[in-house]
């Protein structure tokens, strides 16, 4: 069946307004984040209930047709990448906050909810949500768990995996069901899977979800920043080293290169020293007990490793002044170069050292400026190799040099994506980091929940596996067997 | 009875069971409940090594077989620690396998929490792996944490790596002694809550409420002023009291109710309500405990339970583990192994 047929039933089922058909308007949402993915959907829905959001599925599933979900639309990895036959589910204008526990400091919430509304609604309770991603002011709660999105503190704080206890999600299928108690104590009931943690993470391949319980934590009694300048990474790495060698656990440890930071100062005037070579940024919360000594340590360590400058804030407006060169790195490139890619590779931490000579000889080589801001304290490097579209064959050569980094990556033991997911942008990379055996394992977990390959199909695995009918799969449980 | 002593040893018996189409049952220290039983049964003991030790990225590669005992030794010798408080003698991959975690769980979560990357091999005898030795990636399914408490039945891990965390340098356990469930339930959400950032928050009986602080001396001592400022009179100790950690086992049924906090105190009125004879301990500031009473009363506490969490956690028994009867359960176990031969599991 075409899509065009599902029309009126999606009108019946959102409301004519909330089915768009305009090609125009179509194209509005013909790519996330990722902007050299493009793709116009054929039909796009805005569903205001969990309810309408499996109806939508159901009639996309019983036609056969393809269907991808989309939050904000700030992935950058083309998670989100609408299907040119298909429908894209757009979950915006699900964004309601339904409640707030503070004894049990859990929330539900909808999946179009932002980010950052969800620390705002509860920071009167002495509560915040943790995971932080750069986006958090627009970036949707329901795309975080898509992608399992990180941020700057979850070093210490963890992902959305980390945060997320309960999901009620739409199965390909059309049905909807709850993962998990809500509790997020975990698997181990012994008639449970973890089916919350497969799902988080897994790109929207296996569902749309449409409320999410979330652990809220603690706002912590004391909260330090302290930037360090230095004359160049190799020194700023020797600190981050000494910091984790003296057992301390900061909430987030940055940093940035010479490139960074100029171009940070152009876009923001964060005034960050002028001349470094890079700039660390360490952020230590918890009980006050604690953190006053442990920021006594790390500025020691800092000291030693060669700082030329350190300042150190603990006031929010101080703080929000060292991070603002920091949360802007990213569009902050855009004043220095016309365009760029932002690479998302991660390393061993005490592989950092290695891995930015590479990238620096890999960028002489190439004859493309590359400037690295990374989650220091975790390995995860965002080099943006900056180019200009308007040369011949510039965007080709940096998408090679792009390659290159994964690859050093690759070496060194790590990983091609820390935390903006494979989506269609690195599914050419999934087969150096994974075998085929180990792709085929996990799309056994993509079978059980969409056999029909209809869900976000496309994105994560270069090769699609067959979901052919497994024996048993059928198989009617007899009975007594249900205890053993 | 197979000991293999490696993956690739371990899937050759895997695909030889397959052949012959036998069920298939790891097993670890066998300190595990329900009698699960197997045509193979893979004992991994002589997998029993700590593989990588990477102190400076704090991660670890073990084989499934070591016992957690053995891991902790090898990791202090550079001042760390795998988060995860379970008896000694547990090994690494029946810890996995039954999402087991101790009263660390308030801080650090259970295995899947901590759990990096994993090498499995499928009931066809195909050795996979996902994840990695990085603290942070997202690249493909997370199937560690699909294995994570899944007690075998989708395949035999046989090597996992962890995120690890640096060992603290003082301890102080807090035990309160309270009036009554009341007082306890109010004592465990308030240290539960607090910014003084306990590692664990747990409950012995309805009048034992334990916290431990973790950290440096002088800020250890210091919080552990303010929480008893906060919570009335306590017992500090730098060691554990006898019952820490110590889950109610057999004779008798275990019941694990988990649930949200706030739902702590009608949790506890609904044991004392049953009037039975029961043990109650568990990790009340993570929302769980573990009550083991009498079989013959086991099955009304259940339903009162149930009754009382509804729809804001869960109740099951652990000495008469279930198969998942979830659709979508259904449906992964199907596709890992269509025949149902894993996991001592019909």
């Amino acid at each position: 069946m075409r899509v065009e047929h599902l029309i009126p039933r999606l009108r019946a089922v959102c409301g004519k307004e909330n089915v768009i058909t305009d090609p125009l308007e179509l194209r509005t949402y013909e790519c996330d984040g990722l902007t050299s993915h493009r793709s116009i959907p054929a039909l796009v829905v805005l569903p205001g209930t969990a309810a309408e959001t499996a109806a939508i599925v159901k009639e996309c599933a019983e036609n056969g047709i393809p269907f991808v979900a989309r939050g904000s639309g700030t992935g950058l990895s083309g998670g989100a990448l609408p299907h040119e036959d298909g429908v894209l589910i757009v979950m915006s204008r699900m964004r309601k906050i339904l409640e707030i526990d503070p004894v049990s400091r859990r929330a539900v919430i909808e999946p179009g909810v932002t980010n950052l509304s969800v620390s705002n609604a509860v920071q009167h309770l002495g509560l915040f949500y943790a995971p932080d991603p750069s986006s958090q002011v627009v970036c949707s709660v329901g795309g975080n768990v898509a992608e399992n999105s990180g941020g700057a503190h979850c070093l210490k704080h963890g992902f959305t995996v980390h945060h997320v206890t309960g999901l009620q999600i739409v199965t390909p299928q059309g049905e909807l069901t709850w993962l998990g108690d809500g509790t997020g104590t975990g698997a181990g009931s012994g008639d449970d899977y973890d089916l919350i943690g497969a799902f988080t993470g897994s790109e929207g391949t296996l569902g749309i979800v449409t409320k999410i319980i979330v652990k809220l934590t603690t706002t912590p009694q004391a909260v330090h920043t302290l930037l360090a300048a230095y004359a160049t990474t190799a020194e700023g790495g020797k600190a981050v080293s000494d910091i984790i060698a003296a057992g301390i656990l900061p909430a987030a440890i940055e940093m940035m290169d010479a490139l960074s930071i100029h171009s940070a100062e152009a876009a923001v005037r964060c005034g960050y020293p002028e001349g470094a070579g890079a700039v660390l940024i360490v952020e230590l919360d918890g009980p006050a007990a604690e953190v006053e000594a442990e920021l006594a340590t790390v500025r020691t360590i800092c000291e030693k490793a060669g700082a030329t400058e350190i300042r150190a804030a603990d006031d929010p407006a101080q703080r929000a002044r060292i991070w603002a060169g920091r949360k802007s790195a990213f569009a902050a490139v855009g004043r220095i170069s016309p365009s760029f890619i932002v690479q998302d590779g991660v390393v061993p931490r005490t592989s950092l050292p290695a891995v930015l000579a590479r990238i620096a000889e890999l960028s002489k080589e190439a004859g493309i400026r590359v400037a690295n801001v990374f989650h220091a304290g975790d390995g995860n490097l965002h080099p943006l190799v900056l180019y200009d579209d308007a040369l011949p064959g510039e965007e080709a050569a940096a998408e090679v040099l792009s390659g290159a980094i994964l690859d050093a990556c690759l070496e060194q033991g790590g990983s091609i994506t820390g935390e903006h997911g494979v989506g269609v942008d690195k599914a050419r990379y999934m087969p150096k980091m994974f075998s085929a055996d180990d792709l085929d394992t996990m799309q056994l977990l993509r079978c059980a929940f969409d056999p029909a390959s209809l869900c976000n199909p496309g994105k994560i695995f270069p090769t699609p596996r067959l979901c052919g009918e497994v024996p048993g799969k059928h198989r009617p449980a007899p009975a007594g067997i249900e205890i053993f | 009875m197979v000991l293999p002593s490696s993956t690739e040893e371990a899937a050759e018996a895997l695909r030889s069971a397959a052949e012959r189409n036998l069920t298939v049952l790891p097993r670890g220290a066998g300190t595990g409940w329900g009698n699960p039983s197997g045509q193979v049964v893979v004992d991994m003991r002589k997998m029993d090594e700590v593989i990588e030790h990477a102190a400076g990225d704090l991660v670890a590669r073990v084989q499934a077989g070591a016992t957690m005992g053995h891991v902790a030794e090898v990791l202090a010798a550079a001042g760390q620690r795998l988060a995860l408080d379970v008896p000694p003698e547990v090994t690494v991959g029946g810890m996995i396998a039954t999402g087991t975690a101790g009263p660390l769980r308030f801080r650090y979560g259970s295995p899947r929490d901590l759990l990096l990357g994993i090498t499995v091999v499928r009931p066809d005898g195909v050795v996979a792996h996902s994840g990695g030795k990085v603290v942070k990636n997202v690249a493909g399914y997370d199937l560690g944490k699909l294995f994570a408490g899944s007690r075998g039945t989708l395949g035999l891990i046989t090597e996992a790596t962890f995120r690890l965390h640096p060992l603290p340098q003082a301890v102080a356990y807090l035990q309160f002694d309270v009036a009554d469930a009341a007082a306890a339930a109010s004592v465990v959400v308030t240290a539960a809550n607090s910014p003084l950032q306990p590692a664990a928050v747990e409950l012995d009986g309805d009048s034992t409420v334990g916290v431990l602080l973790e950290g440096s001396a002088a800020g250890v001592a210091e919080r552990a002023k303010h929480m008893t400022e906060l919570l009335g009179m306590a017992d500090v100790s730098a060691t554990p009291p006898p019952w820490w950690g110590r889950l109610p086992e057999p004779p008798g049924t275990v019941i694990r109710v988990s649930f949200w906090l706030s739902k702590l105190s009608d949790v506890l009125d609904a044991i004392a309500r049953s009037g039975a004879d029961c043990t109650v301990r568990g990790s009340a500031g993570a929302g769980l405990l573990h009550v083991c009473l009498d079989d013959a009363e086991a099955g009304v506490l259940v339903g009162a339970l149930r009754t009382v969490v509804a729809d804001r956690g869960s109740v099951a028994v652990l000495t008469e583990p279930a198969i998942p009867t979830d659709p979508l359960m259904r449906a992964v176990r199907d596709q890992f192994d269509p025949d149902h031969r894993m996991g001592g599991r019909a």
